[in-house]
């Protein structure tokens, strides 16, 4: 009580220059060095994906039987050409846009679709939560990889539907995060207080609860990513994602493994893209729960 | 106690029959004819229909869903199309193969996972401390496929220390214990146990960084227990914990273990599988995903229990 009657008697502005929540984040942020590295890997990649298209000095499709599998430092093609002629290095910078693709929106979607439906659980509560969980349990009883690659399987190689079944598989552990949170702010008592003023759940949900639970999940997505994109590159280098001859980094590790005898380094270039992307992205995750003081 | 280990083995068998519903609709959920894999183009309606009926796939879909549970609680998973052999029998040669190399893999993985969490939960926030997480986070992020890969160009394509690829002279039925057929197992596994090592590495640490931010650690120094007598303690309250990881790891790593299988031409569940998706045989894919659920519902349950008698606060809850 004594707290709230000493408000109106501080300074006005000294309120108003007090530092939010996000700016405190964003502050908290900036000084950690590991994640200011790691996000200006991310910008790049993101860069590369939006235009590396157009400054490729040579076109990634363009291939040479004569020129096959050249080593790394031939005159024009910097980092060599792969088993069919193409240049490596516009191949890797083209292959940015659909392996950031594959490995990013599945995670935006099973964000989007996971917490709708794991707010709607843990704000509900009762035989609707049960149906829920018990159906998330279900998929949880499934090692992702596995999941993963039976959903692709069973539905085909492509694009869409290996888009589709990385999906499925994100949905139910962001779906577990947000129905634990938001159970969790439910039982606060500026929730109660509310629902007993006579607010719907509607206007709860939106006021009270949307904005106490998204930082978490968001934070708790974000570490899917890296994830995300080991497993559809790895859908594609099983052949069950993206087809030839679109360039993609896991399609590539894959057609380049009979390569590995005769220009090694090469065949290994696409997986040390994967690999640079994940780690950056699992870094810029770690920084932006510390940031924002997420446990877990 | 054994309430708890009867409510948990009672839980775990609705979540069987739901994975059994996700297997059976998964592959049912394929489009395009599930013989076409075996049938001529030019066959006759005739056979097309007998074997249709042999393989039952001209009844309803309940009926055939009721029918498969039921023969496969029984042991029975019906015959692959493509050899023609019986499921049951392919999928546990199969997963006896991807066990030797899961199970070496996690003790590999727990073994420097503990080393590098307890390391970097002692000394936090030092250089040591940094090194060790970031070499956890690289075990987490690395594409395990690739690395498999550059370990075969390493060690097999340029030293030629090591076989690229396989399980040993006898292919993959007959595994023996001598070096002849273990030198294949070191890079697969050794590939396989990165996962497992930055994961029990990141738990292992933020377990240790909390018991011994905890005021009985205080307690024990002010007694005047030795340095090794206080990291007794630590060991006993973060080993439930790890070990639990450790397990539900081996559960991850024989399900997931496809993409390091075709890497290494490993003859286990994960090679099984790509070739029951590439040749479309629906009874042998459903088959080996079951298997592999099943296998990872019943680790749970039993990592749980282990967990509950190591540490018997957990019953309370």
């Amino acid at each position: 009580m004594n707290a709230s009657l000493t408000i109106p008697t501080t300074n006005v502005a000294a309120i108003e220059q007090s530092p939010g929540y996000w700016s405190g984040v964003f502050k908290r942020f900036l000084r950690d060095r590991v994640a200011m590295c790691a996000a200006a890997v991310v910008l790049l990649l993101v860069l590369l994906a939006l235009f590396g298209a157009f400054v490729t000095p040579v076109d990634p499709y363009q291939s040479s039987m004569l020129k096959r599998l050249k080593p790394i430092g031939t005159e024009g093609f910097p980092l060599g050409t792969d088993e069919l002629g193409r240049d490596m290095m516009s191949r890797l910078m083209v292959g940015a846009r659909l392996s950031l693709f594959m490995g990013i929106t599945p995670v935006l979607f099973a964000f989007l679709i996971g917490s709708v439906i794991g707010i709607i659980a843990g704000y509900t509560g009762g035989w609707l939560n049960t149906a829920i969980m018990r159906t998330v349990d279900v998929f949880y009883a499934f090692p992702s990889v596995l999941l993963a690659i039976a959903l692709s399987g069973a539905l085909g190689a492509g694009i869409g539907n290996a888009l589709i079944s990385l999906t499925l598989v994100f949905i139910p552990p962001i779906c577990r995060v947000a129905e634990s949170v938001t159970a969790q702010v439910r039982s606060r008592d500026y929730v109660e207080a509310a629902r007993a003023s006579g607010a719907n759940a509607f206007a709860i949900i939106r006021t009270h609860v949307l904005g106490n639970v998204l930082g978490p999940i968001f934070v708790y997505a974000t570490s899917l990513i890296a994830v995300s994109m080991i497993l559809a590159s790895g859908l594609s280098f099983l052949g069950l994602g993206v087809k030839p001859p679109e360039p993609e980094w896991g399609l590539m590790l894959n057609t380049l493994r009979t390569a590995i005898y005769t220009q090694p380094w090469i065949a290994a270039l696409p997986g040390l893209m994967i690999f640079i992307t994940s780690i950056s992205f699992n870094m810029l995750s770690d920084g932006l729960r510390s940031a924002m003081d997420v446990k877990q | 106690m054994i309430l708890f280990i009867l409510r948990r083995i009672l839980y775990a068998i609705p979540i069987m029959f739901g994975v059994a519903l996700v297997c059976f609709s998964l592959v049912h959920l394929a489009p395009g004819d599930p013989l076409v894999s075996v049938l001529p183009p030019d066959a006759s309606a005739e056979l097309q229909k007998q074997l249709r009926t042999l393989y039952g796939f001209d009844r309803s879909l309940p009926e055939q869903f009721f029918s498969w549970i039921l023969r496969a609680v029984t042991g029975d998973l019906g015959t692959s199309i493509a050899s023609s052999r019986s499921v049951t029998e392919e999928v546990f040669r199969a997963v006896k193969n991807t066990l030797i190399l899961a199970s070496f893999a996690t003790l590999i993985g727990f073994f420097f996972g503990s080393l590098f969490g307890f390391v970097a939960g002692y000394f936090r926030d030092t250089f040591v401390d940094k090194l060790a997480s970031f070499i956890s986070v690289m075990g987490v992020s690395v594409p395990h496929y690739w690395l498999g890969m550059v370990l075969v160009i390493i060690f097999a394509a340029q030293l030629n220390w090591l076989p690229a690829t396989g399980a040993g002279p006898g292919g993959s039925a007959d595994w023996a214990w001598d070096w002849a057929h273990m030198r294949h197992l070191v890079l697969p596994a050794i590939t396989m146990s990165v996962i497992p090592m930055g994961i029990i590495a990141r738990t292992v640490r933020a377990l240790v960084a909390d018991t011994l931010a905890q005021e009985f650690i205080i307690g024990l120094r002010a007694m005047g227990l030795t340095d090794f007598g206080v990291f007794r303690h630590v060991v006993k309250n973060v080993a439930p914990t790890a070990l639990a990881v450790m397990g539900l790891q081996l559960g991850y790593l024989l399900g997931g273990s496809i993409l390091i299988e075709t890497v290494f031409s490993w003859p286990g569940t994960g090679f099984l599988l790509n070739s029951a998706i590439f040749q479309r045989d629906l009874p042998l894919l459903q088959g080996t995903i079951l298997v592999l659920a099943i296998f990872f519902v019943l680790l749970n349950v039993l990592v749980d229990i282990l967990q509950s008698t190591l540490d018997p606060r957990i019953t309370r809850q």
